[in-house]
């Protein structure tokens, strides 16, 4: 069996899956009951000068019949008096001396933080975290993503803390700037133990379309709220990424966004995280979820024979290039399984209007055909397929070859001009503008669809 | 052995008889729309008889625009919910689903077209009206879905429209003879009600068309009459015997169980006579009805039989027995029905062969006879210069729908020799169209 227990800059946890700082773990109760279900770990909802939330507090972005595919929220830190925080902190240390307990903290002043951090790890927090990502309601008053935003700022707190720390200290970074690599330097100037990364993306979830405001709605108003939930997944991992690559950052990363199974988990460990944080998914589905998460990763580890976490702690980077570093003599091309296809066409509409013309129909089937000479070998096409494994995209040069954009550029063979006769589209077939019009008109929509929503013509070449 | 207790109440009824399409809530609307997966020159649409653009309304519905995905459907056919309740979805939409090809169960395109049109029946939103009065009348004989749909499109093309119909009702077949359990009778009636709220033709109930003086007098009142009038009774069989109690045609007695619901007696041995749909519909009621034992017998083999397989797989599944290869030749009994004598049968070369000194008889107390519809051939003669084909089907242009008479336009099954609903819907919107091409010149 593999080891899935993790040191994380010191702070020791059975696993790396931690629910992030979050209503999951508002309370002792929740987090007793999380570590009994198989959590690793917990940051606790972030602890400050208690603060009185709004009623409707949460929105949701579903995607056709799947729910909160992305989730909104407008809360803010713990509403619950400091003293039972801690009281409780100290009670679950005891019951789980073995699980990671980490602080989560946001005040003001250089007093507040020493306060807050004397008397948390006097409660027996294994850690802290410092949040400076909430985009909502804390900024406002110079606390979360307004530090975060702030390499200075963010940097001054750190040193604060870490004048009285006595356990490892992350810092929390928030998604809401430019350059994630700034604040995450900061935070190792100040001398933080890790990152974590990241929070709430600055959003609004939806708009009421017949009371005419954003949601959550708060009676008939809203405001933006912080966004997470599956969908921001992408953004987090580019985010992670980009710390774990950067080569004077060297701090170990917590990765936190979209993590909702253990592929995802996956995906940020190789990208570098050495723990994950769950917030939307235990929220969704309760903590149950983590008996799938650790056995779909132990099965993975067993499989690729990793014995411990860090043997694919950031696994994939060495393959993260710039983009003018990779091969541009590779080359893919679109290939249908005749026998797996089901003849829905999605993929040539898609490739009609939304690629490069690389894919026709032929009489008598429905199957498509790739034009070979035309596909550029996008992949939209077997993206949009819906049977898996139907469109493949097959290797089509020798494999011989390598050449990138800056080589190119420095041989001198890329295009410079407007009209360069190096242009990538330069020689690749395009119909005529007035084609879509005239005889490829029935390409757009099918002859029945138009006929029946309201044109009796039929188009040249459905008849 | 009965599957079902006789009903004695209309909820025993309505159990006995539940729908096999219940209507969707919107929890299931948005499950099942979410799969579709809105195909390319969909093939559902090129299934669909009336060519709804199935993809369009589904991914209406997906988006929250129920009233949009109604409008969709109404657009290409009137029937549009009974269609989605009645349809043998399975040889047409859903058959030509894309997710057969995966062995992944279809779209229930049906049941999301009613789930839509429901709402808007429900809510009487106007989604339609009629168009600017062009001066023109056209009468409409039969209020079957041809009958109905062709006023609608007339209608809505500025045309006044008189709707006359033998019966207390609309809807033809769809109320008098399609299986409870596919559609109700308020169901139904709802979505007549909401049409002609929609377009305003003029309906003339217990109406029968019936001599040349009253077809004289619509020739003389109109510009156009739009035969709708389906088929007639059920064929005679010209067997000795075939006048005793109990024996019946298949579709009277259909009508009856569809007005009369459980106040209609079924024996309790029944044999049904016939291999085509209606006779599988026949089956499955007297079954529902309570009947103890239903045979279905067959002339030929099994695999001859014209009904789809749904619909014998649905009569199996209410406990209905096949018996194949037999022909009947006498109905046996004294005042009564006791029995059908059968004589049996083999196929040689597509030919029925009686195999002589089989005769058997096979108890029972009731014989539903579904060995079709006749045509209606005698009324039809007191058309002047109208031409029937060979099969005693109304011979009309396929597009526009006029008859040889040229006052006269036809569609649905007195046209097409007996098809569903939705072909008598697609075939009357586009005779209407006919009509309107006619009287426009
Ligand atoms: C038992 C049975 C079950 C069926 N089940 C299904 C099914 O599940 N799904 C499906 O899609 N289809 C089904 N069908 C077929 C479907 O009902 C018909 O194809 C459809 O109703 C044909 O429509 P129509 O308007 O041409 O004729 P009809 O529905 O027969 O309507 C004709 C109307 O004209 C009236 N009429 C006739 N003569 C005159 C006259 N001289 N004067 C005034 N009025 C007149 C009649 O009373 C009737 O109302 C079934 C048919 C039968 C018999
Ligand atoms: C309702 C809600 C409240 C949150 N409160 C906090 C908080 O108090 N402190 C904090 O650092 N992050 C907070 N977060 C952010 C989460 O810890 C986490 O960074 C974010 O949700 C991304 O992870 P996910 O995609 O797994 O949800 C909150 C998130 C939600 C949804
Ligand atoms: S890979 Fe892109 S260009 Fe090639 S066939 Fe597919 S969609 Fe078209
Ligand atoms: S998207 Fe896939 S299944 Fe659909 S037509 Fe193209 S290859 Fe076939
Ligand atoms: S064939 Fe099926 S999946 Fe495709 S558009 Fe029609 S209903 Fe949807």
């Amino acid at each position: 069996m593999p080891d899935l227990s993790i040191n994380f800059a010191g702070i020791k946890s059975p696993n790396p899956f931690w629910l992030a700082s979050a209503p999951p773990t508002n309370s002792g109760y929740q987090i007793m009951k999380a570590f009994d279900a198989g959590w690793g770990g917990a940051v606790w909802k972030t602890l400050g000068v208690p603060v009185v939330n709004v009623s409707s507090r949460y929105g949701g972005l579903n995607y056709r019949d799947k729910r909160l595919i992305g989730f909104n929220n407008i809360e803010l830190i713990s509403d619950r008096p400091l003293a039972d925080n801690l009281r409780e902190i100290e009670e679950v240390k005891k019951r789980f001396p073995n699980h990671a307990v980490i602080a989560s903290l946001m005040v003001q002043t250089r007093q507040e933080w020493h306060d807050i951090v004397r008397q948390s790890q006097d409660a027996g927090a294994d850690g802290f975290e410092l949040n400076f990502g909430c985009p909502h309601g804390m900024c406002e008053r110079g606390m979360g993503s307004a530090v975060g935003q702030e390499p200075k700022i963010l940097q001054m707190i750190v040193e604060w803390v870490m004048e009285v720390a006595t356990k490892p200290v992350i810092v929390k970074l928030t998604p809401n700037i430019s350059d994630i690599t700034e604040p995450a330097m900061a935070a190792r100037r100040g001398g933080a133990d890790a990152i974590s990364l990241i929070n709430t993306i600055q959003s609004i979830v939806g708009v009421d379309l017949d009371q005419f405001a954003p949601y959550p709605i708060v009676d008939g108003k809203g405001s933006n709220g912080g966004y997470c939930g599956p969908a921001v997944k992408p953004i987090a991992l580019n985010m992670v990424k980009n710390c774990a690559q950067h080569p004077d950052i060297k701090l170990p990363i917590s990765g936190i966004g979209g993590i909702e199974n253990w592929r995802d988990a996956v995906e940020h460990i190789l990208l570098g995280a050495s723990s994950v944080q769950v917030c939307t998914a235990a929220m969704h589905f309760g903590f149950g979820i983590i008996r799938e998460m650790t056995s779909g990763l132990e099965q993975y580890m067993v499989e690729k024979g990793f014995n411990t976490i860090y043997d694919m702690v950031g696994k994939a980077l060495p393959n993260v290039l710039h983009w003018e570093d990779l091969n541009m003599k590779y080359k893919v091309t679109a290939n249908i399984n005749e026998d797996k296809c089901i003849g829905c066409q999605l993929c040539y509409t898609a490739c009609e209007d939304g690629a490069h013309q690389a894919i026709r129909l032929n009489a008598g089937t429905r199957v498509p055909e790739i034009i070979e000479e035309n596909c550029v070998g996008c992949n939209l096409c077997s993206l949009v397929c819906p049977v898996e494994q139907c469109i493949t995209m097959e290797r089509t040069d020798d494999g011989t070859q390598h050449l990138t954009w800056k080589e190119r550029t420095e041989a001198g063979t890329a295009p410079t001009e407007f009209n360069d006769e190096k242009a990538g589209g330069r020689h690749h077939w395009v119909p005529e503008p007035s084609a879509a019009l005239g005889k490829e008109r029935h390409k757009t929509l099918p002859g029945k669809a138009r006929l029946y929503s309201g044109e009796t013509v039929l188009p040249a070449e459905a008849e | 052995m009965a599957e079902f207790f006789t009903p004695t109440t209309e909820q025993e009824f309505a159990e006995n008889f539940a729908q096999l399409k219940p209507v969707m809530n919107r929890t299931e609307a948005l499950y099942e729309s979410s799969r579709c997966l809105f195909c390319f020159d969909a093939p559902c649409i090129k299934a669909c008889p009336s060519g709804i653009d199935i993809p369009q309304f589904i991914r209406q519905i997906n988006s929250g625009n129920d009233t949009g995905a109604a409008r969709t459907i109404y657009e290409a056919n009137y029937f549009g919910n009974a269609c989605g309740k009645v349809c043998p979805t399975e040889v047409l939409c859903e058959g030509a689903c894309v997710y057969n090809l995966q062995e992944v169960k279809p779209i229930e395109i049906g049941r999301l077209q009613s789930y839509a049109t429901t709402k808007v029946i429900k809510s009487g939103e106007k989604l339609f009206g009629p168009g600017a009065d062009n001066g023109k009348k056209v009468a409409v004989i039969g209020a079957g879905p041809a009958g109905i749909s062709a006023a609608c499109e007339l209608r809505a093309l500025g045309y006044t429209v008189d709707v006359f119909e033998a019966k207390a009702q609309p809807s033809g077949l769809t109320v008098y003879g399609v299986a409870p359990y596919k559609i109700t009778n308020e169901e139904t009636l709802a979505e007549m009600d909401y049409l002609q709220a929609q377009f305003g033709y003029n309906t003339h109930f217990n109406s029968p068309i019936n001599s040349r003086e009253e077809l004289a007098e619509l020739e003389n009142k109109y510009d156009a009459i739009f035969l709708g009038i389906g088929l007639g009774k059920t064929n005679e069989l010209g067997l000795p015997g075939e006048d005793k109690i109990n024996c019946t045609g298949a579709v009277e007695f259909i009508a009856e169980l569809r007005q009369h619901h459980h106040e209609v007696a079924v024996g309790r041995k029944v044999i049904v006579l016939g291999g085509g749909n209606t006779a599988m519909d026949a089956a499955s009621e007297s079954s529902r009805l309570g009947a103890e034992t239903v045979i279905l017998a067959y002339r030929r083999a099994k695999e001859e039989m014209g009904a789809y397989e749904f619909e014998y797989d649905l009569a199996k599944g209410v406990g209905v027995k096949g018996l194949f290869n037999v022909a009947p030749i006498e109905i046996t009994g004294n005042g009564y029905v006791a029995g059908v004598k059968f004589i049996r049968t083999e196929t040689k070369d597509g030919k029925v062969l009686e195999i002589a000194g089989s005769e058997f008889v096979e108890p029972c107390d009731m014989v539903i006879k579904a060995t079709g519809q006749a045509k209606q051939t005698e009324f039809l003669g007191l058309i002047s210069g109208l031409k029937l084909d060979g099969k005693g089907r109304i011979i009309a242009n396929a597009h526009t729908g006029q008859t040889s008479n040229p006052k006269y336009f036809a569609s649905g099954d007195a046209w097409n020799g007996g098809a569903e609903v939705v072909n008598a819907a697609a075939e009357a919107k586009l005779t209407a169209r006919g009509i309107h091409a006619y009287l426009s010149k």
